[in-house]
This record gives C-alpha cells, structure tokens and sequence, in this order.
C-alpha cells in the first residue's frame, strides 16, 4: 500500500510531503504517525508542506489531528514551510489551524522543537538515526 | 481557447485528479499564483463534498474566454439526497459529517461567482466562476 514515510532523527519524526495526497493516504498517515510516535516516543513532530499546493479542509483537519494527537502522546508537531499562496487561500477558507505551531522551514522547526523540549531532549542531525 | 472537459467522481483519487486538471487549466489560461490556489482549493473541497454527500457525480472544467476576460467556469453534480436547507448549510462551520463545515462557506469566499441549485432527493448542482 502506498504510503508517506516517516524519518527518525533524535527524538524527533520528520514527515516531508510530497505528493498530492489523496484523502485517504492522508489519513493513513494520521494513523501511522501516532503509531511511530508511540513505539519511538519521540517529542516532536516535523511536518514539511513546502511541496504541498494547496491545504484544504480535510488536509487542514488531518494536520490538526495529527497535533491534537500528538499532544496526548507528550511530542509537540511543527508544520514546516507552507508556502505563502497556501497561506493566504487557507485565511480566506476560513481555516484558522488554531492550535498547530508552524515554523518557515524545517531547520526553524528543529530550533522551535528543540527550544520547546529543552535542548537536552533534542534530536541531533548527526546523532542516533533509524538504522 | 475553448477548453471543456468532464471529470467523474467516484472516489478520492479521482478528486486528486479534479484538483490537477484545474490547476492545468487555470496555469494554461495564466492565472496568478493566488488565483491558481485559490480555485484548486475551492474545486477540492466541491469534489469532496460531491463524492462525501452527493454520493459520487462530475465535474464540468470550463475554460472562458470572454474577450477581455478569462476565467474558469466549474459545475459540480451529483443525485445525491440534496441539502434541506441552503442557507444553514453555506453557514461557517455547519456540518453534517464531521468535517468542519468550512467547504461549502469558504469555496463561496475563494471565487467569484458561487451559484447552488439543491432539491431534496434529487441532487445538487453548484457552478462556481473564477476570473484571471
Ligand atoms: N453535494 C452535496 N450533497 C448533499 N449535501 C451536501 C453537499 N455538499 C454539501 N452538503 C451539506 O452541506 C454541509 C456543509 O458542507 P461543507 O463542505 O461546508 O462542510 P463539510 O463537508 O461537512 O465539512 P468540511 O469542512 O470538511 O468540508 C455538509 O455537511 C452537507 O450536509
Ligand atoms: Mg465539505
């Protein structure tokens, strides 16, 4: 089955999007990240958009999910790199993705995950990556 | 250039398929950026909602060219059970889903024009206009 992969840095999960996801493999990789946040127990959560053209409703929901979701699990997620048309059309959707924390790009999100958790808990990009 | 294609919806790839075919159409008629997302975000969210409560349908890909202006014309139908009541359901957030309720309401501030003709147990037609 077709599927989003999930990369493990540290203590950290990075997720970079970058296919058109239809509903369905978006929400398999709801269920797969809160799996792997679990088994891993990572603290954070990378999620790069920068690739992604347009945020909809079910996308816009999914990514809530996935921080509420998170949340629950004691990790924080960042959504990385929304382009700025995304931006702009999601405002006027109505989508206020209230409770989702974003960063410019992923090194930002590292710092802003890293800063968050304290830098001991931080994964580190030379470190312990999934064998 | 007169351009017109029909896209049926059956399942959620087919409304990745409606989201590409408008975004083509809409760089080919140069449309901006903005304007490019904005009627791709606004033709996912009417496909989702023909294949979610519609139970499956089309969509019409029209290409205007009126001249002095240029602009997409998209008619999404389906003979689903239809919306009861309009005004409630072009209300932000009402749903009757789960979702959240953004779809119908948002897509109407993403276009130009937004035209809806529902009738209860035969379907629902929304034609949705946006100009360069
Ligand atoms: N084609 C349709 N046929 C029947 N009912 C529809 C149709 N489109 C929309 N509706 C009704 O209108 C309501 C509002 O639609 P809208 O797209 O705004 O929200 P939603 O689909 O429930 O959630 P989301 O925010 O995920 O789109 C739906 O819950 C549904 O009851
Ligand atoms: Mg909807």
């Amino acid at each position: 089955m077709e599927r989003i992969a999930i990369l493990q840095i540290g203590h950290f999960l990075l997720v970079t999007i970058q296919v058109d996801m239809h509903d369905r493999l978006a929400m398999t990789l709801q269920d797969d990240l809160t799996n792997r946040i679990s088994q891993t127990s990572a603290r954070g959560v990378l999620i790069d958009i920068s690739a992604l053209e347009i945020v909809d409703s079910f996308i816009g929901r999914i990514l809530g999910n996935i921080a509420k979701m998170s949340r629950i699990l004691d990790a924080e997620t960042v959504v990385v790199g929304m382009q700025p048309a995304v931006a702009i059309t999601l405002v006027e959707l109505g989508l206020s993705l209230k409770g989702i924390r974003t960063s410019l790009n992923v090194e930002k999100g590292m710092a802003l995950l890293r800063s968050s958790l304290g830098d001991s808990e931080g994964g580190s990009m030379d470190g312990d990556a999934e064998k | 250039m007169q351009k017109n294609e029909v896209i049926s919806i059956r399942s959620s790839s087919d409304v990745v398929l409606v989201r590409q075919a408008v975004r083509q159409l809409a760089v080919e008629l140069g449309f901006s950026l903005i304007n490019q997302t904005k009627i791709v975000t606004g033709a996912s969210e009417l496909a989702r909602n023909t294949l979610e409560h519609g139970g499956g349908g089309t969509v019409n890909i029209e290409a205007l060219d009126e001249g002095t202006r240029r602009g997409l014309r998209l008619i999404f139908e389906d003979s689903g059970p239809g919306i009861p009541d309009l005004e409630l359901a072009l209300k932000d957030g009402f749903t009757t889903g789960g979702g959240l309720g953004m779809g119908l309401s948002g897509t109407k501030r993403l276009v130009n024009e937004f035209d809806i003709v529902s009738r209860v147990g035969e379907g629902t037609r929304i034609t949705i206009t946006k100009w360069k």
